[in-house]
């Protein structure tokens, strides 16, 4: 499953982001084989409506499920017209967490 | 702008609490002394307006400020996605076959509507807020007001400035709303002098200078009023000697003025021999516009 993750840095040991509009990078990642792509957030310098600019980003990705800290209402909107599952990165430290509880069902559904 | 025999002044300060609203109050109040001068408040402050605190208008009019936001037809849509590029603000989104618009961050602009090809967008009318309008004894009094959770001030206070354009006063006194973001420069524009309330501590100051920047982009004569001052702060002193930016009045920290204040009483209440100060200041002001023309 290709799974979309909010991070500071581009790389799998990076830390985890807790702001979907505003976080540093995206990275999707294949919870099977672990590849992935980082991508730079595109909206981080928009003065209103990262979350929107974001989520139409993350969208065109399609991926499976977008993990975040958090989903600000105008994001989770236009994340949810757009099909996609939203899951909380709760108490996860890393990416390979995140994915591990993803897989096992442990995230919260957003 | 104005014409010869009309000044405008706005009062701003980089930030909130600095007594703008009451130095706005008292200015005016010590004006409307000479009643041959006819005088317009105008209270900017879209998101908090206080001044009618002070001045106690009876309002007599109102009008509802309305933007134009779209409305997409999603049967002639066909989801090309222009809509959402050409638009600044992020309000209307193309995602997998859904357009959504989101009214809260829509400025009414138009873009949308102008660049959708199939011409799916048609506009629809959308309250922002309220301009209202009335007097305070010989004073003019006009504000406009935002509804709870709309987030354009702009527009809001562009309306307001043309709705009351038609009253031709000879002396505009403007509040402006605290900062130094687009709602301040719009309420701003125009003015022939800013008058900038700062207090002397060290984030008086760093806001100032910021205040100070958009005066000297937008080419306005300006000037300062200190308030709360309770000895000397030398660095105010000294930025506004190194900029040019002359110190116009001083309001000494008092704890009469404080207490007054908060019970709702204006300035001039307080200590009615600052209305000579106030119309010293006036004078000054106009010297300065004069010069600056
Ligand atoms: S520009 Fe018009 S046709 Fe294209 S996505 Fe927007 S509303 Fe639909
Ligand atoms: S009217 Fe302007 S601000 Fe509103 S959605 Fe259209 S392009 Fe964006």
């Amino acid at each position: 499953m290709k799974i979309a993750i909010t991070t500071t840095a581009p790389q799998l040991q990076a830390q985890l982001d807790p702001r979907f509009g505003r976080c540093a990078y995206l990275l999707v990642v294949d919870s099977e084989t672990m590849e992935f792509q980082a991508y730079p957030n595109p909206a981080i310098n928009a003065p209103g409506g990262a979350g929107i600019k974001m989520a139409k980003f993350v969208s065109d990705l399609k991926p499976d499920a977008v993990i975040s800290g958090d989903f600000g209402p105008n994001a989770a909107e236009a994340l949810r017209s757009a099909n996609l599952a939203m899951y909380l990165f709760g108490e996860s430290q890393s990416v390979q967490d995140v994915i591990e509880r993803f897989k096992t069902g442990k995230l919260t559904r957003f | 702008m104005t014409n010869r025999d009309s000044l405008k002044i706005a009062v701003a300060s980089g930030k909130g609490g600095t007594g703008k609203t009451t130095v706005a109050t008292a200015l005016a109040l010590s004006l409307a002394e000479d009643t041959s001068k006819p005088i317009l408040f105008l209270d900017c402050d879209v998101e908090a307006p206080n001044a009618h605190l002070f001045l106690k208008p009876q309002f007599r009019e109102e009008k509802p400020v309305e933007i134009l936001i779209p409305e997409v037809n999603e049967e002639l849509c066909t989801y090309c996605g222009k809509c959402a590029e050409v638009c600044q603000f992020q309000a209307i989104a193309v995602l997998s076959q859904r357009v959504l618009v989101f009214p809260q961050l829509c400025h009414g602009c138009g873009s949308c509507t102008m660049i959708c090809p199939t011409n799916a967008i048609h506009e629809t009318p959308k309250t922002i807020g309220v301009l209202q309008k009335g007097t305070a004894g010989e004073i003019e009094f006009a504000r406009g007001v935002m509804d709870i959770g709309e987030p354009m001030a702009v527009p809001i206070i562009r309306q307001l400035k043309k709705w009351v354009a038609p009253l031709k006063p000879k002396i505009t006194i403007v509040d402006s709303p605290p900062g130094t973001s687009c709602p301040v420069v719009e309420s701003i524009r125009g003015s022939d002098f800013l008058l900038l309330v700062t207090e002397p501590t060290p984030f008086g100051l760093h806001d100032l200078k910021l205040a100070y920047q958009v005066a000297k982009e937008l080419q306005i004569p300006a000037g300062v009023v200190i308030n709360r001052e309770n000895g000397v702060y030398e660095e105010l002193d000294e930025f506004c000697a190194q900029v040019n930016l002359p110190v116009l009045m001083r309001i000494p920290f008092q704890r009469v003025i404080a207490e007054g204040i908060a019970k709702g009483e204006n300035l001039l209440n307080i200590l009615p021999e600052m209305s000579e100060d106030f119309q010293n200041t006036m004078d000054v002001i106009k010297t300065l516009v004069k010069k600056g023309k």
